[in-house]
């Protein structure tokens, strides 16, 4: 796929697009339809055509393995630091109201950030499930080749 | 008739549950196995979903104008039930690559117990 | 901080130590967050049993109030079986390191990673009082279980891990398929809040079929007796340390969800009326009784003797609680906390078995007694337990079932119960002449005994499994009061 003319010059004008599009799903997710997952969902596959099209190590090269690694846990402690911060400020876990003085701000604040972490671990998590499973078939049939 | 039609979602669900569940007894090819799990978990999907469905009623977005909405609970539910069910297909399908890895074969009926002779 | 407050950080301290477990390197460090972080949820659990043997504690997340949010409730009942939960992570632990150093030597990181989140699972379905929430949490534990068991070193363990997924899924979706029913019907997903709204419409056939699919999705979790097939095989190829945890834990949760759902969101009064509950439990429980013990009696490899076993154990589960009053209830809570006990010990003293020899065939197990006695003599004694011999922790839970049968007439339940459990004395039997009577072929290499960090662990287990039989105040008053919370203060069937 990779000398495919006409695929090279359509991805290269939508992924930007589907990404933004991934950013924009993410960050009017308080207000509007959309939010971590879908977010993530959508990031991860703009990342994936690259991938189709240029080839996994070239996409590797953007965003390198261990970096989805800590991204994926990141994105949880994220997560679960809001949750716990709730506690330390007087409240419950994962209340966003101790959070900030304003009430209509603190949730605001409280939703943006956690979603932020759902979207940044579920968009690595697809980039690992892609990545691995692409991998692993290109180390089998090098393992293959070296037993016949 | 008119009842059997009003009802349309819940025979959807119906037929591809069972289509979805035949799959997974009946197939032995563990990738068609982990679809048919996949069919018979969108169908309760699909389930979960007509139950939020309100006749009339809007999207669950506040604005002017709009009196009554769909329940959007169940939206939020299945969102999670389908990340499940993306996780659950990821599991079952690397799981699947191990053993073609192992036994050169997911076709289940031909991956016996007794194979490695340590008398199970 | 109040312990309700505190309560269900016993599940969110694994849940974060599981995300830092899983970037760490090494073989030290993940095992010792985990041994931490697991410490720390069985010492909240300990701390939240005797407050919720008084009152029910709920914690609001977010603090969202209860129907709206997801609430942890917590009564006599869940604190009951979280603490056993726990409290099993945290004494099978200190014996996992040796064990999964050998059997599991790559990437520890995410194994230990993979066994956090399965018990925060499991700390999470007992915990929550929601119903979406315990799905979700049955899954995340049911999904690390499978990675977990795909651990094991025979090619087989890949095999059993994937058809316990495809039967695990089915199993669950089957729940959400009965959740989803009781949502369309009352548009609630509380525990309690469904309890109070489900009177109005439980005379129709949708409240009849969820009750009909939850039974049938948690019996596949739970390993009843025609549900049990995904059992023997995950339990016999997973890594040793694998099985010790799940076999004490991963069935007597989906006990305790079945549990809830029929005893609390529908009246026992109410789902053993509408469906011939009692009469089916009683028949699969007694079949699961013969079928397990009469299977493990043939099977050369001890661990799948012992996964067989287990089954049978449900068997006695389920019995005690189809009897539907509060002293077969609180056998079958008994006897879930006894047979994780006593399994417990057993899988352990076989995985020590398997650290020495590398294998659990009886074959090669010929001989043991006396290169390895402390090791096989802690099976022995364990085996007591299984068996039913008075002192042992397996005597007292057998002992409130024969009282429960005999409460309700059925003496015929006695004389089963009573050849179950010469049956076990067969299969137990089996390894102990192997071990002793037998003499050790020459071509098998000889072993030694096996390190104290095995022995001290199984050991203790053993001693707990001595303990708990003569010192019944724990067991028996924590079963009594989650029997009878789960009945709601004593009823009649």
């Amino acid at each position: 796929m990779r000398e495919n003319g006409i695929l090279r010059v359509v991805a290269r004008f939508l992924i930007p697009l589907i990404m933004l599009f991934g950013l924009y799903i993410q960050f009017h997710g308080e207000y509007s339809p959309g939010g971590g997952f879908q977010a993530g969902i959508v990031f991860a596959a703009g990342w994936i055509l690259f991938a189709l099209i240029y080839g996994l190590d070239a996409a590797l090269k953007v965003i390198p393995e261990r970096a989805m690694y800590v991204l994926m846990v990141a994105g949880v402690i994220l997560y679960c630091a809001v949750g716990i911060a709730g506690v330390v400020l007087g409240g419950h876990f994962l209340d966003f109201y101790p959070l900030l003085a304003g009430k209509h701000a603190a949730q605001q604040f409280g939703i943006i950030t956690v979603e932020f972490g759902v979207g940044v671990t579920v968009a690595t998590v697809v980039m690992l499930v892609f990545t691995l499973f692409a991998r692993r078939k290109s180390e089998w049939k090098a393992a293959k080749v070296e037993d016949e | 008739m008119m009842t059997i039609l009003s009802f349309i979602n819940y025979w959807v669900v119906v037929v591809l549950m069972m289509i979805g569940f035949y799959c997974v007894i009946a197939r032995g090819n563990m990738a068609k196995k982990v679809m048919g799990l996949n069919l018979f978990q969108t169908s309760v999907f699909i389930l979960f979903i007509s139950a939020g469905k309100i006749v009339g009623g809007s999207t669950p977005i506040l604005r002017e104008g709009v009196e009554m909405y769909s329940n959007p609970l169940p939206h939020v539910l299945i969102l999670t039930a389908i990340v499940v069910g993306v996780a659950t297909t990821a599991v079952g399908l690397a799981l699947a690559v191990r053993i073609n890895e192992a036994y050169g074969s997911i076709e289940d009926d031909h991956l016996g117990d007794e194979d490695d002779g340590d008398g199970q | 901080m109040t312990i309700t407050e505190l309560m269900p950080f016993s599940v969110l301290v694994p849940l974060i130590a599981s995300l830092v477990c899983a970037l760490l390197p090494g073989r030290f460090w993940p095992w010792a967050v985990t041994l931490v972080a697991v410490i720390v949820s069985a010492v909240i659990a300990a701390f939240t049993l005797p407050a919720a043997a008084q009152v029910t504690l709920s914690y609001a997340f977010g603090n969202w109030p209860p129907p709206i949010g997801i609430e942890y409730r917590v009564d006599a009942a869940n604190a009951f079986v979280a603490l056993l939960v726990a409290g099993m992570a945290a004494v099978a632990l200190p014996w996992a390191k040796k064990s999964v150093d050998k059997e599991v030597p790559e990437r520890q990181g995410a194994f230990y990673a993979l066994f956090l989140l399965a018990l925060s699972g499991l700390l999470g379905i007992t915990l929550s009082g929601d119903a979406f929430n315990i799905f979700v949490f049955l899954e995340i534990s049911s999904l690390a279980t499978y990675g977990l068991i795909a651990h094991g070193s025979d090619r087989r363990a890949l095999l059993a891990s994937f058809r316990y997924l495809i039967m695990g899924t089915v199993g669950a979706t089957f729940l959400l398929i009965g959740i989803g029913f009781l949502y369309i019907m009352t548009g609630t997903l509380n525990l309690a809040d469904l309890a109070e709204r489900l009177p109005e419409v439980r005379d129709t056939s949708t409240v009849r079929a969820a009750l009909a699919f939850i039974i049938v999705g948690m019996g596949l979790k739970l390993a009843m007796l025609p549900l049990h097939l995904w059992l023997p095989n995950a339990y016999t190829y997973a890594p040793s340390f694998v099985t010790v945890f799940l076999a004490g834990t991963a069935t007597k949760v989906a006990l305790y969800v079945m549990l809830r759902f029929v005893f609390t969101v529908f009246a026992p009064d109410w789902s053993f009326v509408v469906l011939p509950l009692s009469t089916v439990l009683m028949i699969l429980g007694v079949a699961g009784m013969f079928a397990g013990s009469w299977v493990a009696m043939f099977q050369p490899n001890i661990k799948r003797m012992l996964a067989y076993s287990s089954v049978a154990q449900v068997g006695y589960m389920v019995l005690g609680v189809s009897l539907v009053s509060v002293i077969g209830l609180s056998a079958a809570f008994l006897h879930l906390f006894n047979h994780a006990l006593m399994k417990t010990a057993l899988f352990m003293a076989v995985g020590t078995v398997i650290y020495q020899v590398g294998s659990a065939r009886l074959k090669d197990v010929r001989g043991l007694g006396r290169t390895m006695p402390w090791t096989l003599t802690a099976f022995a004694l364990a085996g007591l337990s299984i068996i039913g011999v008075p002192l042992t922790a397996g005597f007292v839970s057998k002992w409130y079932l024969i009282q429960a049968a005999l409460d309700q007439g059925q003496w015929f339940l006695v004389v089963l119960i009573l050849v179950t459990s010469l049956m076990a004395v067969i299969y137990i039997w089996r390894v102990i002449e192997a071990a002793w009577f037998q003499e050790r072929s020459i071509k098998q290499p000889d072993v030694g005994e096996a390190p104290l960090a095995l022995l001290i662990p199984t050991w203790i287990l053993v001693a707990l499994n001595f303990y708990f039989g003569i010192d019944t105040r724990l067991t028996v008053g924590g079963a009594t009061a989650a029997a009878e919370a789960l009945l709601g203060g004593g009823m009649t069937p």
